[in-house]
């Protein structure tokens, strides 16, 4: 038998630290890169008679997410104790929510088919265990709390996906979800976006699951996709070898590509939930949630759909262009501006993004602001700026900032629509080249070209091609 | 200056007449304090450097006409598991012998701010867990009263130097009995108040959902400032009360007629003679007073015990875990050991018995497959026992109860019988498991001379009619 005959099952679990300027529990700052241990107190200490308080930004935010995503938010949720040993959590338990979680029921599409959402809860995150690049980090590791305390959503999507290329759409499609709504920057660098898979094989047309094995250190979106078609292919080997699928944590090492045995279902831990009795229950009225859904913007899916019906932008274009809000934010500003969709698709998709990339910019710090961006096309279409010239102009606006104009104006390089200064050097062209005039007026169209491209040449390029053509032609004739 | 008669009124009226000075009268207590502490080993440490800088502050504000506070001048002395910023706390653990906290519970904070004088810290059972005082990683504390008894628990260090007169306030931590017990044991006033009632912020936890900070005084007036200064809203513990704190002592008028006081009969029985005959007097004391006294039920006492040890010990197995020793205190050294070893060897020369037996009850009754027959079913039984306080209250202003079966016992007695240990608490149990405020008040004593205290008790957020019947009950002992 063949991979072809197993149908492969895949459930995510993403968790996402909600963009609040403050930690879940109390008042530190979530800073990315601070000094190890600087952004700490009593509570994200664990120091003892430190308390939890719920901070209301992240309710405020996770609640974003769960209507963003499709969930039903549970009015009456509670958070749970999840008690472990490690270093890196100095309370000795993580506060999540267990049996009462925020949200419910949402859904993600994903082309061609819906991906469920199981549920959407808060939780705090632990610390950082350093176990390397110390003097003594053969016998110590090290422990850094700053992040002790951030506020994560966890999205544990419904057992629903069943390839590794659909786990890639889906978790794309999440952070972008997330990003336009505005819950997280979702960078995975900065550890904004975790992500943990469940996967399981079974014969196409079984009834039940399969043993799921789980997936930790998933650290980009591509390793995800990596891992899976490694496990799956391993699993498959597997059973087709007679052998059986343990249930399981497995390890993705980047390095090989492979996932390694973390620990078994035997050694899996008790994590002994129960009702935090530190923090009330979170309460969310009608009129809070009402709010929270009003204050959502338009969705990226809704929004690539009205690009390709409004604008007329092909597929692909709209897909690159809701790529972020900042980005579709960006676009339709300057298509405004221009009054031309298409060309404004292209000049920032093409142009724009080929001056920010090398830039190491985000399209949010880009020099050249939508407005100007929209007011160069318009130039274009309406004839007083060449293609050519707007080429040579873009970069100095990326350079320098300022209005098309202000650069031409600066640079000199305002477009001669003006007859009388065209037809001063159409003259002069003429004059010097007779050979030109003569083979031209003996039949030889094509040298109409040579003629219109030494009037641009003596003009600078700032000469209106089209009033050339048009002026060379009279003189000629 | 006899600081062992000394009340809140009487320190106002002597610094107002500058009879003395609050860096005078917080000298003598500091003396007095090091002088007679080796009786009891009731402090483990005093706070000399803080209390004379904050009673100069007292002496500054009043010098210049200001209003220093509602406890101004008055020696107060701290449960050790009420963390002191700059000054070690241990929680009564080896644990936690060196650890030095970086800030001030919420309660020291308003004691301060209302002018008391902090003048140390008060020895108990470790992580507040016991009912002797005989769980002290740093010895047991002897009872003023009666030098081979133990002065309760776990809160036996603050009750003791307030009846030894080493403070003359004292604050502790209540979570099945903790302030209650040690105050009958040592014939003062201890208070539980309402859950949520005081911040628990800076309290370290054992049980999070039944711990309460309460006051010790040797009147219940005093008793009832103490607990006003404290009381009230505190941003930094989510489960305290917005409710508003009345003036308490300005409601403590010594009326008490008409009122109507039910003694629970299940908490008359497996009472000591002496203890009964004791509460029996009080009760004919209220009714001279023209209370309207009847005998009600609260027929799920019999649980409370059972639920408590379930509740209280799942709690504590978590927030305990965070002694690891790999932030604060001990850490045990483990020559080429894993991280697990010294995560055992630490808890396991850190904690004392009875914590480390109380941890693992506790991560049982939460373990995989055991929660619902023990947590799940414990708080539904924990809500019933609350129910029967509810109806109770629909007929009665107040409950009155001994607060112990048996006054204090002698050191060593019962330390090798947790569950004999665990019968201290029977009467007090109930109301923590409710919530609800609840106070001892002494009542009389044995023959021997051993005090026995009565425990009122009423509905949430009613200390107001509680202090009252306390004090006109104290008012008409004293004729």
């Amino acid at each position: 038998m063949t991979q072809s005959q197993y149908e492969v099952v895949i459930g995510l679990e993403v968790h996402v630290q909600l963009g609040t300027r403050t930690k879940i529990f109390c008042s530190c700052p979530l800073e990315f890169g601070s000094p190890p241990n600087t952004n700490v107190c009593p509570v994200c200490l664990g120091l003892p008679g430190a308390l939890p308080v719920l901070n209301q930004a992240a309710v405020e935010l996770a609640l974003k997410a769960s209507a963003a995503l499709g969930c039903r938010i549970n009015p009456d949720s509670r958070f749970a104790r999840k008690n472990y040993f490690y270093p890196d959590l100095p309370k000795g338990y993580q506060i999540s929510q267990y049996d009462e979680p925020l949200a419910e029921h949402g859904t993600v599409r994903i082309a061609g088919k819906s991906v469920g959402i199981t549920r959407v809860h808060m939780e705090d995150d632990a610390g950082k265990s350093i176990h390397d690049g110390f003097r003594d980090s053969d016998q110590y590791s090290y422990v850094d709390l700053n992040r002790s305390g951030a506020p994560l959503i966890e999205i544990v999507s419904d057992p629903d996906m069943r390839a590794s290329d659909e786990a890639y759409a889906y978790v794309t499609e999440l952070k972008q979800i997330l990003q336009f709504v505005e819950v997280s920057d979702c960078d995975m660098e900065k550890g904004q976006l975790r992500c943990d898979a469940n996967v399981s094989i079974r014969l196409w047309g079984a009834g039940e699951f399969g043993t799921k094995v789980e997936i930790k250190n998933l650290n980009s979106f591509r390793f995800l996709k990596m891992a899976l078609d490694f496990e799956i292919g391993r699993q498959v080997a597997l059973v087709e070898s007679g052998g059986e699928v343990v249930q399981e944590t497995r390890l993705y090492n980047a390095g090989t590509g492979e996932t390694v045995s973390m620990r078994s279902k035997e050694h899996a831990h008790d994590y002994r939930y129960f009702p935090e009795p530190d923090l009330v229950p979170l309460r969310v009225g009608s009129a809070w949630h009402d709010r929270v859904t009003a204050s959502l913007p338009e969705l990226p899916a809704a929004r690539r759909a009205r690009f390709i019906e409004v604008y007329g932008l092909k597929e692909y274009d709209a897909q690159v262009l809701t790529a972020s809000r900042a980005l579709s934010d960006y676009f339709e500003r300057a298509a405004t501006v221009s009054g031309d969709p298409k060309t404004t698709a292209n000049w920032v998709m093409g142009d724009l993004a080929g001056l920010l990339k090398p830039a190491g910019r985000e399209i949010s710090e880009s020099p050249i602001s939508a407005e100007n961006l929209g007011e160069l096309v318009k130039l274009i279409n309406s004839g007083q700026l060449s293609g050519k010239l707007a080429k040579e102009i873009f970069p100095r606006m990326f350079e320098a900032g300022g209005t098309p104009a202000d650069i031409m104006d600066r640079e000199g390089l305002r477009q001669i629509s003006d007859s009388g200064a065209l037809e001063k050097i159409v003259e002069e062209i003429i004059s010097t080249n007779a050979k030109q005039v003569e083979q031209y007026r003996g039949g030889k169209v094509s040298v109409l070209g040579f003629l219109v491209g030494q009037v641009m040449k003596a003009s600078r390029g700032q000469a209106n091609p089209a009033a050339v053509n048009e002026i060379l032609k009279n003189k000629l004739m | 200056m006899d600081i062992r008669t000394f009340t809140v009124d009487s320190i106002r009226t002597g610094l107002r007449k500058r009879e003395f000075s609050a860096v005078e009268l917080t000298t003598e207590a500091l003396r007095f304090a090091e002088t007679e502490n080796p009786k009891t080993n009731a402090y483990l440490r005093l706070s000399s450097e803080r209390a004379l800088a904050q009673a100069a502050r007292v002496d500054a504000l009043s010098a210049r006409g200001e209003d220093a506070g509602a406890l101004a001048g008055v020696p107060v002395a701290v449960k050790d598991v009420i963390v002191t910023k700059g000054l070690v706390t241990t929680c009564g653990s080896k644990m936690l012998e060196t650890y030095m906290p970086p800030y001030d519970a919420t309660a020291v904070e308003r004691i301060e701010a209302a002018g008391g004088i902090i003048l140390g810290k008060t020895n108990c059972d470790e992580f507040a867990m016991g009912s002797s005082n005989e769980n002290s990683a740093y010895g047991p504390v002897r009872n003023p009263v009666a030098l081979d008894r133990v002065p309760g628990g776990s809160s036996g260090g603050s009750a003791a130097v307030v009846a030894q007169g080493t403070a003359v306030l004292s604050i502790g931590s209540d979570t099945g009995g903790s302030v209650r017990q040690p105050a009958s044991f040592c014939g003062v006033v201890g208070v539980c108040p309402t859950y949520g009632r005081v911040s628990r912020y800076g309290l370290v936890a054992f049980a999070s959902s039944l711990d309460h900070i309460g006051p010790f005084a040797r009147n219940v007036s005093d008793a009832a400032t103490l607990l006003r200064v404290m009381a009230g809203r505190d941003e930094r513990d989510a489960t305290s009360a917005a409710a508003p704190v009345p003036d308490y002592t300005a409601l403590l008028d010594g009326n008490v007629r008409g009122m109507k006081l039910g003694v629970p009969r299940e908490y008359m029985q497996g009472v000591t003679s002496e203890t009964l005959s004791q509460i029996e007097k009080a009760v004919e004391r209220f009714r001279a007073l023209g209370c309207e006294v009847r005998e009600i039920s609260l027929p799920s006492t019999g649980y409370a015990i059972d639920v408590y040890y379930v509740i209280a010990t799942a709690e504590a197995s978590s927030n305990l875990a965070r002694y690891d020793g790999v932030r604060y205190g001990m850490r045990a050294e483990v020559k080429g050991g894993s991280l697990i070893d010294m995560y055992r060897a630490t808890r396991g020369q850190g904690f004392g018995a009875e914590v480390k037996r109380r941890i693992m009850l506790g991560t049982y009754v939460l373990s995989h497959g055991y929660y619902d027959a023990y947590y799940l079913k414990a708080q539904k039984v924990r809500a019933m026992i609350a129910q029967d306080f509810t109806r109770a209250f629909e007929q009665v202003d107040a409950i009155l109860a001994p607060v112990s079966p048996f006054p204090a016992f002698k050191l060593g007695e019962k330390v090798d019988d947790p569950m004999q240990m665990y019968l201290s608490d029977i009467f007090t149990i109930t109301g923590s498991l409710a919530g609800i405020p609840c106070m001892s008040v002494p009542c009389g004593v044995t023959r021997e001379g051993l005090p026995v205290g009565l425990q009122i008790m009423c509905k949430h957020f009613d200390e107001a009619p509680m202090f009252r019947i306390a004090h006109a009950f104290e008012a008409a002992r004293a004729f």
